[in-house]
């Protein structure tokens, strides 16, 4: 008896020690930083990106064949994040992922997954000369970048211009400035029954919907503040309050639903607002006659002063890369100015590269409908990239949902109790 | 008698040992496995890392589990699938034996019921849960029927009714599969003891208490069992039905904040010590269970 329990407690070992070995390293840092051969890419699966992905897979494999890519979708999981996560940790990411939030790097980062792209000797001015100042907001904390600043969704009001028309209201000069313009439009539409809600933001509670209520307001109010800067949460401010103050009407009013949404209200006509990038003008066409305008402000600040959140994707290198040389390569290749433009003809998606409107000047003046959006797109605002940010966002997220949706407590003293909390987790860092 | 060597590694019986084996190897690599290595990453300062990465993982005691009995959020997870069991587990048992027992008397379109209960049970949360949403949201058809007396913020936005809903959902969705254990119990309940009953005076539902009731205590007690467990690892519902566990966390369970906070979020650690509350939890419901629910087999 005592034999089989020994025995048992050897399979039991042996599989502890199978599992818990964590195999081969991430091999010479340096040497690897050199290395040319095939490497491996993942992109979103979003049918234009997709198109866009190929199409720069092929051009780049016309003229390496000893260096060819190797390209797919990001496998299908809960979130790409997610996938992203567990394949670092398994050791099989592929060197390139066209799809990194920017939300996510700090824990990749954690991880050991990511390649400081400064560790090539181009790597630093090459991201600076093609964002601009903008790419100071993708360094991480230890001052180096581990994303390549590559496309942004400034996101914006989109209205439907049936809607308004039937409740009365100015279709190409909406009353969408001020957040008392905002309540008065948004009460005269759903008055009028024109559409059941003024807009519908996601009111779930996943650590990503204030990305698209929230903050782009609070980057609009402040003139582009994080919400961390300088290792202190800064949403507790007046200005968060406003912002705060704002939706909770909304929410109060029954001009936003605290129902969750299945399909798109904007599309349905449900709402007749929503807060969305230029990605979803495809989805739009046919089905909903829009306008477009910039998220309001408490004063209603000008046009050209607004900021908003860049909803932004990026590119960044996996430290499970072999060839790391090529796919520096590749990395420089897929966003250059010839690739860029391709990819914003291909998806509407604004490469996050210093004067858009200018360099794509062409594609502006056959698309005017997505030059708005160029102009946004100069005046985001990034989520902090700090240690803990998934926390930090759920931790807001928790005191938004209860004050600001569903009105169990004042928003305000919400806001002041997930600041002291933020302030805790980001001096864990 | 002297035992050979074979003997000696394999026991009396080789040939059961063989056939144990490969069943022992299963539970080492999918069950004995992680469980232990949760509770590892539960007392260290545990993150996913690349291989290869140096990364310090220090023992850190009961750290997290002090985190985790210290974070209200996770507390009120605990408390939501109490309140998810205490309403799911007996009205899973009351109803699936009821209908089973329905189900089991000779009556007109007996496939068709059957298989009516089952289908929820084998369809994709994803795709049910939306006609739920249709159906309990501020003006679906369950509030049409109501009208006024329609409760305001509706079900599944209602930190009171947020819960129950998700709990009434969970036991339509998987009637059918404990329906089908009944069914399979109610075949070896003797006719005969029926038939006495009967003999002595006993009307249908005297029949029912006396002599179903009883005759089916071992599968009451898988029921329960089955269900407490289940219930416990609630996920999917909460998610998909409330947004991730809304309003304010009243419908978030301890897997869904496991998930947010071990995957999410990146803290494995304390998503694991989490984990194993969970399991310390559902072990000691269990244990109560048996001692109430099958007391008369022991």
């Amino acid at each position: 008896m005592k034999l089989q329990a020994g025995l048992l407690a050897v399979v039991l070992a042996g599989s502890l020690v199978a599992c818990g070995d964590s195999g081969g390293g991430a091999g010479d840092a340096d040497a690897a930083a050199k290395a040319r051969g095939p490497i491996s890419i993942w992109y979103s699966n979003n049918a234009e990106e997709v198109a866009w992905g190929k199409q720069m897979v092929t051009a780049w494999n016309a003229g390496h064949a000893d260096q060819k890519i190797t390209a797919q979708e990001i496998p299908t999981g809960k979130s790409s994040e997610e996938v992203i996560g567990a394949a670092i940790t398994a050791g099989n990411a592929p060197c390139l992922i066209f799809n990194t939030s920017p939300a996510s790097v700090s824990q990749f980062q954690k991880q050991g997954g990511l390649v400081p792209l400064d560790s090539f000797s181009d790597g630093k001015s090459y991201i600076e000369d093609r964002s601009g100042d903008v790419a100071q907001q993708y360094k991480s904390a230890d001052g180096k970048y581990y994303q390549l600043p590559w496309k942004s969704n400034p996101v914006m009001i989109f209205y439907n211009k049936k809607a308004f028309a039937k409740a009365g209201i100015d279709t190409t000069n909406p009353p969408l400035k001020t957040y008392d313009e905002f309540l008065a439009t948004s009460r005269k539409v759903v008055a009028s029954k024109a559409a059941k809600f003024a807009i519908y933001p996601a009111p779930s509670n996943e650590f990503f919907q204030s990305w698209f209520d929230f903050y782009p307001l609070y980057a609009a109010e402040t003139g582009g503040k994080q919400l961390v800067a300088d290792g202190k949460s800064t949403f507790a401010s007046d200005e968060g309050k406003k912002v705060a103050g704002f939706w909770r009407t909304m929410y109060a009013d029954k001009l936003a639903s605290q129902e969750k949404y299945t399909g798109d209200a904007f599309v349905d006509g449900t709402a007749a607002m929503a807060v969305v990038g230029p990605w979803a003008i495809a989805t739009y066409k046919g089905k909903v006659d829009w306008g477009v305008v910039p998220v309001p402000t408490s004063s209603g600040k000008p046009a050209n002063e607004i900021h908003t959140f860049s909803d932004a994707k990026n590119v960044a290198m996996y430290s499970a890369c072999k060839n790391r040389g090529t796919a520096w390569d590749v990395l420089k290749f897929a966003t250059s100015q010839d690739q860029d433009g391709k990819f914003l003809a291909a998806t509407g998606q604004m490469p996050l590269r210093k004067d858009v409107a200018t360099t794509y000047a062409d594609y502006f003046a056959k698309n005017p409908d997505y030059k708005v959006f160029a102009d946004q797109a100069s005046r985001t605002v990034e989520v902090p990239n700090v240690p803990n940010s998934i926390t930090i966002w759920q931790t807001f997220r928790d005191a938004y949902s209860k004050s600001v949706i569903f009105g169990q407590q004042d928003p305000g003293e919400a806001l002041d109790g997930a600041a002291q909390k933020v302030d805790q987790l980001v001096k864990q860092s | 008698m002297r035992r050979g060597p074979l003997t000696r590694v394999l026991g009396e019986h080789p040939v059961g040992t063989a056939f144990v084996t490969p069943y022992v190897v299963f539970l080492a690599a999918v069950f004995a496995y992680p469980l232990g290595f949760a509770v590892y990453m539960s007392f260290h300062d545990y993150f996913f890392a690349a291989p290869g990465a140096i990364v310090d993982r220090p023992f850190v005691g009961f750290d997290n589990y002090v985190t985790v009995l210290t974070d209200p959020a996770i507390r009120r997870a605990f408390g939501n699938v109490l309140i998810f069991l205490v309403i799911n587990v007996p009205l899973t048992v009351v109803l699936s034996l009821g209908l089973a027992n329905a189900l089991n008397a000779a009556i007109r379109w007996r496939t068709f019921f059957r298989v009516s209960y089952y289908v929820p049970y084998v369809t994709a949360s994803v795709a049910v849960v939306g006609v739920w949403l249709f159906l309990f949201n501020s003006n679906g058809l369950v509030n049409s029927v109501l009208g006024p007396l329609a409760p305001d913020p509706s079900w599944l936005v209602n930190s009171r009714l947020a819960m129950p809903t998700v709990a009434i959902y969970v036991t339509w969705k998987q009637l059918g599969f404990f329906i089908l254990l009944y069914l399979a119990a109610l075949q070896n309940v003797s006719k005969d003891l029926y038939e006495a009953a009967s003999m002595d005076g006993a009307g249908r539902w005297k029949s029912f208490l006396n002599v179903t009731v009883p005759g089916v205590r071992p599968a009451t007690t898988l029921v329960v069992l089955v269900a407490t467990v289940t219930g416990a690892n609630l996920f999917t519902e909460p998610y998909l039905l409330t947004g991730g566990g809304g309003p304010d966390g009243a419908s978030a369970s301890p897997v869904l904040i496991m998930y947010q906070r071990g995957i999410e979020q990146g803290h494995p650690d304390v998503g694991s010590a989490i984990g194993v509350l969970l399991v310390i939890g559902v072990l000691l419901l269990a244990l109560i269970e048996r001692k109430f629910v099958g007391r008369e087999e022991d």
